[in-house]
């Protein structure tokens, strides 16, 4: 599934020390914006929704009407100060707003309010985890430094409707609250890259700080790209915009990588440009340049004084709790992060830890998990198999979430139930859970009564079955009997066939064994 | 009747003397028969009229809403005023009706005033004339008046008179002339850098700037957020403080502790004041144009207090400071003189009238300049004809839309401002001009900490280099150049975030008013103002002898417009 290695060029990561002496070395870094989940946005009373009517949620200050004032949400604050706290970072207890000046069609007032100068978080870091080979099995964790967030507004959208050459402004989305993370160029590739914006995707939906659907762009990436050899300083590097989903942002980063590669091996050079990914054509073209180098102009927001928060003991006695965010308080309240969950499932299911990352990791498979495991015998163990080979892959091929599985976590239960305790075999369990995949509305124990898949319990009927498989397969008798004991597998295959699956295997063994000892 | 103070008429509207709508009523006919003066952009008759008729029911009933209930009163037309046109005398918002009422203005129409127009300024308050607005000129209604025509020697017998009129200063200009030609009895103006006192240093009325913070800026169009402060001008220094909302209501408890703190901070922060950012929670103390609104962060948080402003009749315990940086070069010697003379009134009456030192105050009008004109390139980076406003018919393409838009919409002053605030905030720059402006604006504001630290409570200044220049004595010179010179006593203030009023204080030689300022501590508009009623008491200022009004009715100008709530 995940893989560091491409071809053409190569992670000079630790992991990965059997080096082929690597030519070129890239370097990641991204930049997140992240919506923040508020009922209002950053500084006005407007509502904040996906997919409303075009500019019904626009307050006169997000219109930038003269003489409105911004009003922080202090919700917005609090998002912000949660994901600084799970991100490790330090939660600068003073934190200044700034505008940044730009004049673009969906920008109202000429500039956004942002915090260029101190922002609210600084100095974490993010731990995610990787496969490096195709089975799964071999992970390994890796660490990107968060360089800052800052809190600052969204933009509105302009749409372009170049038959009738004009450009019509949706306000709706002006003043969103966005949180942008910043990390350090510390990735060398495409999965690097996915990896960590998904462990940060599940750390903002844990905490609720942020929905994070790529899709709606409530989590938007733009990954800064270079390339240079070992032992040289870093290169020029590219910014890729446009990245909509995690799967694009591996294809775009290694796209950009292949191409700077490229591009320097042919002799040319890298431009600092910013390319914009294109889905269709799987690669990075570059966007049209705003007319050179912006100068932002940046200066202090004169009308939001310094932001200060305060933690148990700088809090001011006689302060009204609701009008200032305490650090400790939010910390106090942090949940499970998703590091810790893994750490716990393998603790409780005795569960591998790369399988814990898979449960983790898709969409609702830890509850379906947990779900399935409160409601069978079979240990969890057993069961992660269940959902990490049948349910997951069937879910996969068919680009379904876990809680669309037309499997319940109820029926699996109960198929897995009938397995363990030993009503019928494994592989006949696996023809259950075709059926059941069917979504026909009928229980397991249906469809096996339906399609007569139950072990046979009669020792006779099945004593019979094997005498007969053996008086078929002299040949393989005698070489059992020569003491290549290996063959009877063989003949147990074959009884298997006989019953359709319907024999317990260890019953069979047991059966043959004596009656070649015979 | 119009003559009366805004207590006055107040008490003779409660006893029944006048209607609200006769009170109304007669100060439309005076606004449309000083239209010569060119003090208002709109003149809202038929919503003046309602709300008038409104607090005619209400006093019928036995229930006015207060002191200020059926009063006349004017706003700049640089605050929002929902239906009423809003321009800021420029072209760029000629027509703009805004959908909301600027948070002050809102206070005033919950107090039951009347508000009969929106008056003239420089184009988005930048000047010190009003002068420089598209509307034209405002005229000083001193001009017109009896002592002011004794004593001017006509410039030569060839000279219309007409030319003869002189400035009403700015940029509150509309709004301190029309206090001061009794078409209103309190006028809303904004001070950015002197623009509510200097005019009404120049029309012979009270002209106060609150403490930064302590009125909601909401619903005013900015000039410099850090500085900008809605000013009130009044008849006398009673009036202001009905209009405050302090006389019957509130001020605050914890401003001392505010000050203590303000001046052990070590704040690189652009505000005057120590001012943290709170969340609010919704409180709201009616009845007061001062205190907290939750639609401006900047708003100071604390909790009012009752009290009423005092009649002081002991000053011995007052310690008056002299700053003499405030001797500038170009002060006339009419107006040293008065300055002096106020001075050793305070003395003769036992106070202690210190000499004491501001030094940085000369670094101020070019600190100014740097943080106004960065705040102004921000601030008009909205009007790009987009949302609101002009927009230029030019089509070819955004950016020219919007720079056809800008050129078309502002004056060469605005854009002047525009271009060097722009210049000041690039990168290369930002660090030589923006960042050492706010260095030398706090060693402004400390210079004022250490004084009041030292134990004075009350400066006292010349406000006005002069008396009022006739205005074609005024035009010679570039709004620049006009505003150096005429903000130069003023600004120091908006640095610090200091309340400051100007006490209309004798009549110079030509019979123009000269006015004196009284600065003070941040929060202690009380203390500021109970000084300078004093003082008003003392000097006896001349009420303007406006008899001849009249027969400048024909001097209409062009620019007056109705408006009406659609």
């Amino acid at each position: 599934m995940f893989s560091c290695q491409h071809s053409g060029f190569l992670c000079t990561t630790d992991h990965l020390n059997k080096v082929i002496l690597a030519p070129w070395v890239p370097v990641v870094g991204l930049e997140i914006h992240a919506q923040i989940t508020s009922n209002s946005k950053l500084f006005s009373g407007s509502q904040v929704q996906f997919a409303a009517p075009p500019n019904s949620l626009v307050s006169f200050f997000d219109a930038s009407l003269p003489g409105t004032l911004p009003v922080l949400n202090r919700r917005c604050v609090e998002a912000a100060v949660m994901t600084g706290l799970a991100l490790n970072c330090t939660i600068n207890k003073k934190s200044l707003f700034d505008r940044k000046h730009y004049f673009y069609a969906d920008l109202p007032a000429g500039y956004q309010i942002t915090q260029q100068r101190v922002p609210i978080a600084v100095n974490g870091s993010l731990s995610y985890s990787l496969c490096i080979d195709n089975k799964m099995s071999q992970m390994v964790t890796k660490t990107v430094r968060i360089k800052q967030i800052q809190l600052e507004q969204d933009s509105g959208k302009s749409l372009h409707d170049d038959a009738r050459s004009q450009t019509l402004v949706d306000l709706n989305r002006a003043g969103v609250g966005l949180m942008e993370v910043v990390m350090e160029p510390d990735m060398c590739c495409g999965e690097e890259a996915a990896a960590a914006v998904r462990e940060l995707q599940l750390i903002l939906q844990t905490l609720g700080s942020s929905q994070a659907i790529m899709a709606e762009g409530q989590l938007r990436v733009d990954a800064n790209v270079s390339v240079h050899h070992p032992g040289e300083p870093y290169g020029v590097r590219t910014e890729v915009k446009n990245i909509n989903s995690i799967r694009f942002l591996t294809k775009a980063v290694d796209y950009e990588i292949q191409r700077q590669i490229k591009e320097l091996e042919n002799g040319g050079t890298v431009v600092n440009e910013t390319r914009a990914f294109d889905s269709k054509l799987g690669c990075t073209v570059p966007m049209r340049d705003k007319e050179g180098k912006q100068d932002y102009r940046f200066m202090p927001e004169p009308n939001l004084p310094p932001l200060i928060l305060y933690d148990a003991k700088s809090l001011p006695a006689n302060v009204n709790h609701q009008q200032v965010v305490n650090i400790d308080w939010i910390h106090e309240r942090l949940p499970d992060l998703p590091s810790v969950k893994r750490a716990k499932l393998v603790e409780l299911y005795g569960i591998l830890p790369e399988h814990s990352f898979t449960l983790v990791n898709e969409d609702g498979l830890m509850e379906f998990f947990e779900d399935v495991v409160k409601r069978t015998q079979m240990k969890p163990k057993k069961v992660i198999g269940w959902i990490l080979s049948d349910l997951l892959s069937h879910l996969k091929q068919h680009s379904l979430t876990a809680n669309e599985s037309p499997i319940s976590s109820f029926l699996l239960a109960d198929l897995l139930n009938l397995l363990e305790n030993g009503d019928i075999s494994s592989s006949a369990a696996k023809q259950v859970f075709e059926e059941l995949w069917k979504g026909e509305g009928k229980t397991p124990l249906e469809i096996v009564k339906e399609k007569q898949l139950e072990l046979i319990q009669d020792q006779e009927e099945l004593e019979q079955i094997c005498q007969a498989v053996i008086d078929e397969r002299e040949k393989e008798v005698m070489a059992i009997k020569e003491g290549n004991k290996k063959v009877i597998n063989k003949l147990i295959g074959l009884v298997r066939k006989a019953t359709r699956g319907r024999a317990n295997p260890l019953l069979v063994k047991q059966i043959l064994e004596k009656k070649l000892s015979e | 009747m119009l003559r009366a103070s805004l207590r006055q008429i107040s008490a003779a509207l409660k006893e029944g003397q006048i209607t609200p709508t006769e009170l109304c009523q007669r100060c439309l006919a005076l606004v449309r028969s000083t239209q010569f003066l060119n003090a208002y952009i709109t003149v809202a008759e038929e919503t003046a009229l309602k709300q008038a008729e409104e607090s005619e029911k209400r006093y019928q009933r036995g229930q006015p809403l207060g002191e200020l209930d059926g009063i006349p009163i004017a706003v700049k037309d640089n605050f929002n005023t929902a239906g009423i046109e809003t321009t800021c005398a420029s072209n760029m918002l000629k027509g703009y009706i805004s959908p909301y009422n600027a948070t002050v203005v809102q206070k005033l129409l919950d107090q039951g005033a009347v508000l009969l127009g929106k008056t003239n300024l420089d184009e988005f308050a930048m000047g010190s004339g009003s002068t420089d607005g598209v509307f034209g000129p405002v005229r000083n209604p001193w001009s017109y008046s009896r002592q002011y025509k004794e004593k001017s020697i006509p410039r030569s017998d060839s000279e219309p008179e007409n030319s003869n009129w002189v400035i009403a200063g700015g940029s509150s200009g509309g709004s301190a002339a029309a206090v001061s030609a009794f078409t209103c009895f309190a006028a809303l103006g904004s001070d950015t850098g002197g623009s509510t006192r200097n005019p009404a240093a120049h029309c012979g009325v009270v002209g106060l700037k609150p403490t930064y913070g302590l009125i909601s800026r909401h619903g005013l169009i900015p000039l410099v957020n850090s500085m900008d402060v809605p000013g009130i001008l009044t008849r006398c220094v009673d009036d202001a403080a009905v209009v405050l909302g302090i006389t019957t209501t509130y001020i605050f408890v914890c401003s001392m502790s505010l000050f203590r703190r303000l001046s052990q901070s070590k704040l690189n922060s652009i505000y005057p004041i120590y001012i943290f950012l709170f969340f609010s929670v919704s409180c709201h103390v009616s009845g007061s144009l001062a205190g907290h609104d939750p639609k401006d962060s900047t708003t100071v948080q604390d909790i009012f207090q009752p009290f009423a402003l005092p009649t002081l009749t002991d000053v011995s315990k007052l310690s008056i400071g002299i700053p003499k940086e405030y001797h500038v070069p170009g002060l006339s010697s009419e107006i040293l003189a008065v300055w002096s003379k106020a001075a050793d009134l305070f003395k003769n009456a036992g106070a202690k009238v210190v000499e004491v030192s501001l030094p940085h105050t000369h670094y101020s009008i070019v600190c100014y300049h740097v943080l106004c004109t960065a705040e102004v390139a921000s601030n008009m980076a909205r009007f790009d004809g987009l949302e609101y406003g002009h927009r230029s018919d030019m089509s070819k393409s955004t950016e020219s839309m919007y720079a056809a838009t800008r050129r078309e919409g502002f004056s060469d002053v605005v854009r002047g401002r525009i271009l060097s605030g722009n210049y000041f905030l690039l990168k290369q720059n930002y660090e030589d001009y923006f960042v050492k402006a706010q260095k030398v604006r706090r060693l402004i504001a400390n210079d004022f900490v250490k004084v009041f630290g030292s134990g004075i409570d009350i400066l006292l200044t010349p406000i006005t280099l002069s008396d009022a220049i006739p205005y074609v004595e005024f035009i010679k010179e570039d709004n620049r150049t006009r505003s150096t010179q005429d903000d130069i006593l003023t600004q120091a203030a908006n640095m610090a975030g200091l309340p400051a009023v100007n006490v209309p204080t004798a009549l110079s030689e030509r019979g123009l008013p000269i006015g004196l300022q009284f600065i003070g501590r941040s929060f202690q508009e009380k203390q500021l103002l109970t000084v300078a009623k004093w003082f008003e008491k003392q000097v006896q200022f001349p009420m303007i002898q406006l008899e001849e009004v009249k027969k400048h009715d024909d001097g209409v100008l062009q620019h007056q417009k109705s408006a009406s709530f659609s």
